[in-house]
Parts: structure tokens; sequence; C-alpha cells
């Protein structure tokens, strides 16, 4: 039985199809629109979903959608009505969207899917609630047969953070905190305070947390947040204009701090680095807090996370280090698009009662579930770019861009089937050498064209992790983040000790300086021969030559531009960008090679996030 | 659209809010006229709530 799961209309649009309880492919609809954060109708990926299969819409069993209409719509009319006569902007700006097509989202969604066949039939069309899809991706993903389920984000109808526990083929919800009181919106509101775009600079204030000192924790606690002993919370709505605003936080907000909202493109002070840090801790001890409780009050001991908030690392690493469960299970695509595996698996567990069956590590197969292309694609595509290429031997392939890695060359890496969820995880990557010093700052000013104090990610051999960080549980998706181990740190100077801001970033803190972040933490990513073979070999590979078995691991991409998702993306990416190297397969481009012709701007490309 | 206001009213019936049926009829009505006068409806650049 085929069920394919859609995501859409809000932020990230994604499909996924299923076949019982296998999740055969998903992806996101903005790899192959190449708009970022795409929340459009995802035709293109479910077209890529069927096609893999090799099946049409009408063979699909049901077709389930991650959210219920109704329902949001609700929450949107008495959240008006609660602030009336306050907000009416908003709602005049709000309701015609609603008038006109989100209310008849069900006959939108069938009107697209009838595009595909005009027999599908509106009978096979599902709704699931939004945190349900969130705990679903989380848990019937798992390896877990029983598990406590926490599920954070924005908001999704009502509701913004539930506690459900898992078992076998069914969820049951047991504590939900409602809109307006958010977790992910508290973040995004500061996100929005500190000048970085909400929805997509989430990631940003993360890393520049640990520039900073906590020192307004103690304020946001008193202000503008009621946290409870069980980690419930209450948002105090003076500071916030979320609700019935165009802006995320109110003039009482700025007032509170001291300091206007930074403008874009505005210098980021230590004030924002302390801002930042201060909500992470809030977070963090939020997180934590109601896991707690949570374990306590159901004895669970494993634990499944899922909701955009379950993207921030630092605080999943955190409550790891905490040891309230054996074991941790983050869904890779734990934001919006992964409602549409989750929305599918919910389906076909809980409203067909089809039995589960858990595998271990887990079900997403390393979260490769996107396109992959054969040789002769990939060739013709590249030569109808214009580009000069050879086919090397696969050994010869890994030997020779791991001779690349350690001459310090970046390479473009493309290989398999695209990842499913926001992370590069070897499959559409730009990887370096770690201990090069430099190449934190090359990276981001040179390839990536983002901001200089954005860290960036180690991949590592799992077989080597507990030798080089202070982590001792897998992290196949990067969502841990962990210290590097002390005896691959170097000592710092009185002179470096002084040294404050992003200055600290030209201090070299350990023998892999280009994944060490200013406080010693780094995003792990852990690699698997048995997932992702390739990358593995290659790390392999580059630890033969090195001594070191970690890469520098980013996202295939410039800042604003989706992750690359077919070779000619890539070939342009890197014709666009200062990247030394491209990978694809076992074809191989050399910068040098190039026709200069082909060289462009990549930078104004895409709208900076 | 009949089918849409049977599955309107089962909503409303199901999650027991009878006193969202006014604020709809003003909604459909005035609403209607919204759409019908207006180009284009852009969404908020905030968080999309909507």
């Amino acid at each position: 039985m085929y069920i394919l799961g859609i995501s859409a209309y809000y932020h990230d649009a994604a499909a996924a199809i299923i076949h019982n309880d296998k999740i055969l492919a998903a992806a996101q609809e903005e790899r192959f629109s190449r708009i970022k954060h795409d929340s459009s109708f995802p035709s293109n990926a479910i077209k890529y979903c069927l096609d893999e299969v090799g099946i049409d819409i009408l063979s699909v069993e049901h077709v389930v959608f991650y959210d219920k209409p109704f329902l949001k719509f609700e929450r949107l009319l008495e959240t008006y009505l609660s602030f009336v006569p306050i907000g009416f902007l908003s709602f005049s700006k709000a309701i015609p969207i609603w008038m006109k097509e989100k209310l008849f989202q069900k006959y939108l969604l069938v009107k697209k899917l009838q595009e595909l066949d005009e027999q599908f039939s509106k009978d096979k069309l599902l709704f699931s609630e939004h945190h349900l899809s969130h705990a679903a991706s989380a848990f019937f993903a798992s390896p877990f047969d029983e598990a406590l389920i926490l599920t954070m984000d924005g908001v999704g109808e009502w509701t913004s953070t539930s506690l459900a526990v898992g078992k076998g083929n069914d969820i049951r919800i047991q504590k939900e905190i409602d809109f307006p009181n958010s977790l992910g919106l508290l973040y995004s509101a500061f996100t929005y305070y500190c000048g970085f775009k909400v929805n997509s600079g989430e990631y940003k204030l993360m890393g520049l947390a640990p520039y900073g000192q906590p020192k307004y924790a103690d304020l946001i606690t008193s202000s503008l947040i009621d946290i409870k002993e069980d980690g419930s919370f209450r948002l105090n709505q003076k500071y916030f204009n979320y609700c019935v605003g165009l802006t995320m936080t109110s003039n009482r907000f700025s007032a509170l701090f001291g300091s206007p909202i930074r403008k874009e493109g505005q210098q980021l002070t230590q004030f924002h680095m302390d801002v930042a840090a201060s909500i992470q801790l809030v977070v963090e001890k939020i997180v934590i807090k109601l896991a707690n409780a949570a374990q306590i009050e159901t004895g669970l001991k494993n634990l499944c996370l899922a909701g955009g908030v379950a993207l921030n690392c630092v605080a999943n690493g955190k409550l790891l280090k905490e040891e309230i469960f054996d074991e941790i299970w983050i869904q890779p695509a734990a934001g919006d698009a992964g409602g549409a595996i989750g929305c599918a698996l919910a389906a076909y567990h809980m409203h067909l009662k089809k039995p589960r069956f858990p595998v271990r590590p887990d079900s997403m197969q390393g979260s490769y579930l996107g396109p992959s292309y054969a040789s002769e694609v990939v060739s013709s595509e590249l030569q109808a770019a214009g580009a000069i290429f050879h086919e090397m031997s696969h050994d010869e392939m890994i030997d020779w861009t791991a001779s690349q890695l350690v001459r310090d060359r970046v390479v473009g890496w493309f290989q398999g089937r695209m990842e499913f969820g926001p992370r590069a995880l070897g499959g559409r990557s730009i990887l370096a050498n770690p201990k090069s010093d430099s190449m934190q700052k090359q990276l981001n000013l040179k390839i990536k064209y983002r901001e200089s104090f954005r860290p960036f990610a180690p991949s590592i051999l799992i077989e080597d992790l507990q030798a080089w960080f202070e982590l001792d549980a897998a992290s196949p998706y990067m969502l841990l983040v962990s210290s590097i181990r002390e005896e691959h740190c170097k000592k710092l100077t009185d002179d470096e000790r002084e040294i404050s801001g992003t200055e600290r970033l030209n201090i070299t803190r350990s023998l892999i300086p280009a994944v060490t972040h200013v406080d010693y933490s780094a995003r792990i990513q852990t690699v698997h021969s048995d997932t992702n073979p390739e990358f593995h070999r290659l790390i392999s590979k580059f630890k033969e030559k090195s001594g070191c078995p970690i890469l520098v691991n980013t996202s295939f991409n410039v800042r604003g531009e989706p992750i690359v998702g077919s070779p000619l993306d890539a070939f342009k990416c890197f014709m666009g960008t200062e990247m030394d190297v491209l990978v694809i397969g076992d074809y191989v481009l050399k910068k040098e090679d190039q026709n200069h012709d082909l060289i462009n701007d990549y930078r104004d490309t895409f709208d900076l996030d | 659209m009949l089918s849409f206001l049977r599955e309107l009213f089962e909503f409303i019936r199901v999650r027991k809010k009878f006193w969202l049926i006014p604020i709809f009829l003003v909604f459909f009505i005035f609403g209607g006229l919204i759409v019908l006068t207006e180009g284009s409806a852009v969404a908020p650049f905030i968080y999309t709530l909507f």
C-alpha cells in the first residue's frame, strides 16, 4: 500500500511516499524550484516521489496533508477576536488570503492532484494534525517500540508544544501548550530582534550565542516568560506582537533590553551576542525541564524529538548530556518538511491501524531519500552545461578527492541520493580540511558568501567519535552539539583570552580549527559505512593521508540558495564560487580546467536569508 | 461549495464552536466582497501564522 504525504502552504513544502511502513522517497520542493523554503504546492517533489517508486497518483491509496486548515482558521479567528480592535491591519491582510485560498485547501489540493490525473478521487485525501505529523515523523521513524515524544515548533493549528507517548503503532498526546505560548516563536522573536530573518535566521542566532554571555537570561525569565517546574511556560504578550501585528516583538520588548531592533546589515555587537546567549540558555532550560518532568511522569527511557525547535542542536546536545534518557532520537527533517513523512506514517499506523516493526538504527535510511542521478545523466547534463570533466575509477576518485582535501582544496561533493531535511550529510556537501587555520573564514567569505561568525560542522567516522569528541551517542543527522576532547584543544594565551566578539574567530583553538566554535563545541555528524559508504570511504582515505578522521561538511549552496539538487545546480554553484574541485559520482571537475567564460557572479543570484 | 459548507458545519459541530457561525456568515459576505474588489492578497512578510 502506497501513501503519499504532503506538507505545503506555510513553510517548507515537501512530499514523501511510503510503501506500508517503509519510507521510499522524500524531497523538499525548494530543491527543484530553487526557491529557498518554497511553500507552494510541491508538484515537483510529488512527481519525483512517484517516479522514484515507478507508480502514478492513482496507485496511491491515500494522500495525506500534514495540517488541518479549519483548525488553523479557528485559531486565527479566536486570536483576532481576543485582541480586537488591535490587529485590524494584520486581520485585513490575513483574511483575504484565507477567504480566497487557504480555507478551501482541500479543494485546492484535490485540484492540484487531479492535474496529475483527473481520475484522482477526493475521498483518498486525509488530513493529520500538525503536531501529530511531527510526533509521527519522530516516533514511527525511530528505532523505539515505546518512547516519549516531544514536539516543539512555532505553531501548528493551535499547538506549539506537545508531549506524547508512542507505543507500537499508536501515539497518545498527553499534554499540549497552545498558541500564543510558543518556544519556537519566542526564539524567532529574538532572531527578529537581533536582525536576522524569521524562519531562516534561527541558526545564526544559535551560532552567535557562544560569542556572548547569558547576561539577560534572568531578565527574560522574569519579564518575558513564566516557566513552571514541569517546563510548561507562558509568554508575556505585552512584549510580543506576533499575535495580531506584523512584527514579532513590540516596542516594550526593545525598551526592556534598552536597544532598538537591529536592522539588517547593521554591525553585530557584543550586546546581540549576549542576547543570543541568553535566549539560548533559556530555551535549553525549558527543553530540559519539559523532558525531565515528562520522563518522571511516564517513566519512559527513550525520547523522540521533532518540530523546528528540535533543530536547535545545542539544546539537543545539552539534553543528551543530562542523561535523563537512555536514548534520544531526533527526526532529521524536524521542521515542517518532515511533516510529510509523519502524516503518511500516521495514516498508515493510526488511521489504518497497521502494525509497526521498528528497525535499527532507524527507518530514515540516513535521510538519503531524495533523487540520485545515473552517470550517463550526469555526463550529459555536464556536457550540455559546457563543463570540462573526466571520469575516474571509483577507487581513483576517492584517493584523488582525499588528496585534494589534504592540499586544503575545497571540494564540492555530489554523491548518491539527496538528503531529506535541512542538513547536507555527505550527499550534497561542500567538504574541506578541518586542520586548516584559514578554512573557516575562506569557506564563509569566498564559498558560502555568508557571515564570518558562522561555524562549520565536522563529519567524523563513527569509529573515531569518542577519540575526538565528548559524545558517546551517534549523531548521523548533525543534530547534536558536543565539545572537542581536551587533548585536541590548544590552551589560550592570556592575550588571546582578552579578545572578544567575532575577533575570537581568529584564534586557533584546536587541531581542527575549521570546525571548532569559540566555545570549543562542534555540531557533529557521525558517518556510518552502512548508510553512506562513499562518504565513509572518503573520510577513511583522508584519515589515511592526514591522520585526521574528520572533514568540514557544509551544505552545497551559497547563502540564500537551496541546497543543490541536480548535477547542473552543482555545476552552476561550483562555477559561481571559489570552490576548487567538483566531484559528481566518479566524474571530477577542476576549476582551472573550466572555460572561464562560464564563471558567473553567483552571490547576487539568490536573496540573502 | 455545498460539500465545503457541510464540512465546515461538521467541523463546528465537532469542535462545539457554534458561536463561530455568525462570524463565518459575516466573513463570507464581506470577505467575498473584499476578495472581489482586491487584485491580490499580499501575505505579510512576518512569520507565516496565517
